[in-house]
């Protein structure tokens, strides 16, 4: 029992056929189709968290429309992207972030540059 | 010179109002964060998934989809997508000018985005809401989303959060909520309305002509709850989804019925096998954008709910600045609409005067009575914080509990402000910057300092969460570029 992208072959909005990409999350390869965000990518892979709050707990969607900040992604060396407002682009790499005293997030608390 | 109008947010509201201030003759600049008008409720897909359909999944599509690309390519109109207003800068008082308005032109919280800014002869604020959820144990697992996001998730970009979804909390959003979720293939196990049936039939009964006013809204909720039927999917009043359990993600809901405050009957505990849980307990109007600006707010349901306070003009009281839209109450897209005709025609310099204001003033009036009404069937139970056990996570961000909140309370208690508790135990300074804690704070705090839970305080002024001077994030390097400016 997964999350998952409406295949669009089924879609009653009619889409085309998905034009694949393929991102990267801490080095792991994701499928993903061109269109989907950063979050969308990895809820329809069945991931349902990436970050890690200041107890180590896990965090992913909550809002889905950028006011929570619950999934918030390193892409391509930028920090603090909201992953439910940013699209997916192909070869995107992805770094998840942490804010637990003891991880290995080199920046260690998210949020910080604003 | 013709006048120059900017609109933030190209929802219902901004849309209407761009399409009016051009009508009127003005120039408009439309500003929106996403890559396409429509706001939350005409959610477009994305260009590269070429929908043959997208209609199929909207109300209204095709009137929609007209007024879209009459603002769009309209030549008085610039459309700007994927641009944040990140900061509103005041002009010097008594200078009777709105805010200059900062912008970033870009991907999402990308690096390098285009810093502008724009200076307008008036400024219509549409920047929308967002879903108000109430914490409940287990609110933080992974699998409990607002009910937005499944929303956002399945129209926006076809991905279905889950195979079995247990949809909750209060008002008439539930229902497209579920509509959505089955359309997109999802079972959806039941839909809970916290409110009683006594108090949602009441709410909704009293004046039938007013909801009759609204009958595109009245026909589209029809619409859902046959698709509810025919699907079988239980709709149960008084009753709310109380804990979410499961090891590492959501497993099963625990649901219970409720009183009409939404204190817990005991013994009516259930649970309920479900990969997912969306709630939804209300909406919370951007605010940030309007404080910035200088606009007075008005009190909602609660204090810590306020709006944007409009005058019969959607005039708010900062110079040359109106509102329209969810930030001024909550009513749906028809009523945001109206409200944003009406704003955009008057900041676009339209004769106050005109013949089809009067038809359109009363189509805002009922949407002003829809949301009083809405209000009034669908109120926080005062009795909710009775689910929080005292390891209750409330701010998701800082994991600040129940208890420590309670604690931070009562070392306050004889006139500490909530500054105090907010440094005490961080609830609200983390990344979201109390967008999604701070009414449930202040509010948790209100009734602490009243004593009993439930009983309403007595002229104690509730923290103002809604002060954010950084609207959206920017990042060093954009700030250290000057901005481009524009006319
Ligand atoms: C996630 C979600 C989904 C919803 N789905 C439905 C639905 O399916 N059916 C329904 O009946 N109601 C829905 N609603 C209720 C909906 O909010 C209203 O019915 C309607 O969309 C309100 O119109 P609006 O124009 O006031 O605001 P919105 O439609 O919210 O539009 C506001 C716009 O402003 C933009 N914006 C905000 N801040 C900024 C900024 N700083 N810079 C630039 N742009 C900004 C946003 O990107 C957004 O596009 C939903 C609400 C939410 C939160
Ligand atoms: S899920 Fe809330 S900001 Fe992305």
């Amino acid at each position: 029992m997964s999350p998952r992208l409406v295949p669009a072959s089924a879609d009653a909005a009619g889409r085309r056929p998905d034009v694949p990409l393929r991102i990267t999350v801490d080095g792991v390869p994701y499928n993903g189709a061109a269109g989907q965000t950063i979050a969308g990518v990895l809820l329809a892979a069945g991931r349902r968290s990436w970050r890690n709050g200041p107890s180590g707990a896990p965090r992913g969607v909550f809002c889905g429309i950028g006011a929570c900040f619950d999934c918030l992604v390193t892409v391509n060396g930028d920090r603090d992207v909201r992953a439910c407002r940013r699209r997916a682009a192909d070869g995107d790499a992805v770094t998840t972030q942490s804010r637990a005293a003891d991880s290995a997030d080199p920046a260690g608390t998210d949020g910080g540059e604003r | 010179m013709t006048r120059h109008v900017v609109v933030v947010g190209a929802g219902p509201a901004g849309l209407g109002a761009a399409a009016a201030a051009l009508r009127a003759g003005a120039r408009v600049t439309l500003v929106d964060s996403a890559e396409h008008p429509g706001g939350q409720y005409h959610r477009m897909l994305p260009d590269a998934y070429r929908a043959a359909r997208p209609g199929r999944l909207h109300h209204g599509w095709d009137a929609f989809d007209r007024l879209r690309r009459r603002v769009t390519g309209h030549p008085r109109c610039a459309w700007w997508p994927e641009t944040s207003v990140w900061m509103l800068e005041r002009s010097a008082p008594g200078e009777p000018r709105p805010p200059r308005v900062h912008v970033l032109r870009g991907p999402a919280d990308g690096s390098g985005r285009e810093r502008r800014v724009l200076e307008p002869e008036a400024l219509v604020l549409a920047p929308g809401a967002h879903d108000r959820a109430l914490p409940f144990p287990g609110w933080d697992l992974p699998g409990v989303f607002t009910a937005g996001a499944a929303q956002a998730l399945a129209k926006g970009e076809r991905v279905v959060v889950g195979d079995r979804v247990v949809v909750g909390g209060a008002g008439p959003f539930l229902l497209p909520v579920a509509a959505s979720l089955l359309e997109a293939g999802a079972s959806v196990a039941e839909v809970l309305e916290a409110g009683t049936a006594a108090a949602v039939a009441r709410g909704w009964g009293r004046r039938p002509w007013e909801l009759a006013s609204q009958a595109g809204k009245a026909g589209e909720l029809a619409g859902y709850a046959a698709l509810l039927a025919r699907h079988r999917v239980p709709y149960r009043t008084g009753r709310a989804v109380i804990e979410a359990r499961g090891d590492g993600r959501v497993e099963e809901a625990v649901t219970a019925r409720l009183r009409a405050d939404w204190s817990v009957v005991p013994g009516t505990e259930r649970t309920v096998t479900a990969d997912a849980v969306c709630v939804t307990h209300g909406f919370s109007p951007q605010l940030e954008l309007p404080v910035a600006a200088g606009c007075a707010l008005r009190a909602g349901a609660t204090p810590e709910e306020p709006f944007v306070e409009v005058d019969a003009d959607q005039l708010t009281t900062a110079p040359g600045v109106y509102a329209a839209g969810e930030v001024t109450g909550i009513a749906g897209a028809p009523a945001a609409r109206a409200e944003g005709l009406l704003a955009g025609w008057l900041a676009g310099g339209g004769a106050p005067s005109a013949p089809e204001l009067r038809r359109l003033r009363a189509r805002r009036d009922q949407g002003r009575a829809f949301a009083a009404r809405l209000a009034a069937a669908h109120p926080v139970g005062a009795a909710w914080p009775g689910w929080l056990r005292p390891g209750t996570v409330v701010c998701r961000c800082e994991e600040t509990d129940y208890a420590a909140l309670c604690r931070a309370a009562d070392d306050a208690a004889g006139g500490a402000a909530a500054r105090a508790v907010k440094l005490g135990t961080r609830a609200g300074l983390g990344p979201c910057q109390a967008r999604i804690c701070g009414p449930t704070v202040a509010e948790l705090l209100r009734r602490r300092a009243a004593g009993a839970p439930g009983r309403p305080a007595e002229g104690l002024a509730p923290a103002t969460p809604h002060h954010r001077p950084v609207a959206q994030p920017i990042r060093l390097g954009e700030l250290a570029e000057p901005p481009r400016e524009s006319e």
